[in-house]
């Protein structure tokens, strides 16, 4: 009986523990095709990871002002892992009427 | 290039084109590589004039850009015209446009300092209108390869981005 019990508590325990231990890290494709980045609005968490799909036969960036910068080559895929939490917009250095906004929530 | 110049082109190729046979009014998948190729080409050498004779840096800047853009969408075309084996064509369009590039290059190579400038510039936002009026009523829905076609859009939509860079500089230069 007493078995049993501990069987029911380890079983809670262990559900418990599950909820608390944060979702698998995503990986969140940005295709860049004729000088669009789709999605614009790109939601994501800490730990995930932007995989910049450069379709285009020219060099972008993905570029926050007064912050970070991603150089993505002709028709190259780069990543980037989100390490902050965030809401920043972003453009390309190259062509500024492309851009786009990325909200990284913490996890 | 003087702005009546794509206007006379559009009609040039009109005209040329009901010589032919079939009396087709749109240029070929040949003659538009062609045509594309020209375009880019003469905005390069403009550019590379401007990187030599500027002294201004939002000048400077705007040039090297395009030097990059078109040099870019250049090679893609060489590229492309490669792949699908077809031979780029030389047309009434094509020779327009070389010859009013050299008249407009003869004239920036007599201006100087803020005259030059302004001449450059705001011929870059005249040719790029012209280009991408080009590109929009003509040459993209001329274009019968899909490729062909999908590089004439990126074309127009990052000339688009020159045009309105040009805007800038011209503003920037008052
Ligand atoms: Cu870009």
């Amino acid at each position: 009986m007493r078995a049993v019990i501990h069987l029911g508590a380890a079983a809670v325990l262990a559900s418990v523990l599950a909820a608390a231990v944060p979702a698998r890290a995503e990986t969140i494709q940005v295709v860049i095709e004729k000088l669009v980045f789709s999605p614009a609005e790109i939601s994501a968490h800490v730990g995930d990871t932007i995989e910049w799909v450069n379709k285009d036969p020219l060099a972008h960036t993905a570029t926050v002002k007064g912050g970070w910068e991603v150089m993505i080559p002709a028709r190259k895929t780069v990543s980037q892992k989100l390490e902050t939490a965030e809401a920043v917009d972003f453009y390309c250095r190259f062509h500024p009427n492309m851009t786009g906004r990325l909200k990284v929530e913490a996890r | 290039m003087p702005a009546r110049s794509l206007a006379a082109l559009a009609a040039l190729c009109l005209i040329g084109s009901s010589t032919f046979a079939m009396a087709q009014d749109k240029p070929t998948d040949p003659q538009i590589a062609h045509i594309a190729y020209t375009a880019g080409t003469i905005d390069i050498e403009a550019a590379k004039l401007a990187v030599q004779k500027s002294k201004t840096q939002a000048v400077v800047d705007f040039a090297n850009d395009m030097i990059r853009d078109h040099e870019a969408v250049n090679q893609q075309a060489l590229d492309l015209v490669k792949k699908l084996d077809v031979t780029p064509q030389d047309n009434a369009t094509s020779q327009s446009l070389s010859k009013a590039a050299a008249d407009e290059r003869a004239k920036l190579s007599t201006l100087d300092g803020a005259a030059f400038d302004k001449a450059y510039v705001d011929n870059e936002v005249a040719y790029h209108k012209q280009v991408n009026g080009a590109l929009e009523g003509l040459l993209i829905p001329s274009a019968q390869n899909a490729e062909l076609k999908s590089l004439l859009e990126t074309g127009l939509k990052l000339f688009q981005g020159h045009q309105a860079h040009a805007e800038h500089v011209v503003a920037e230069l008052k």
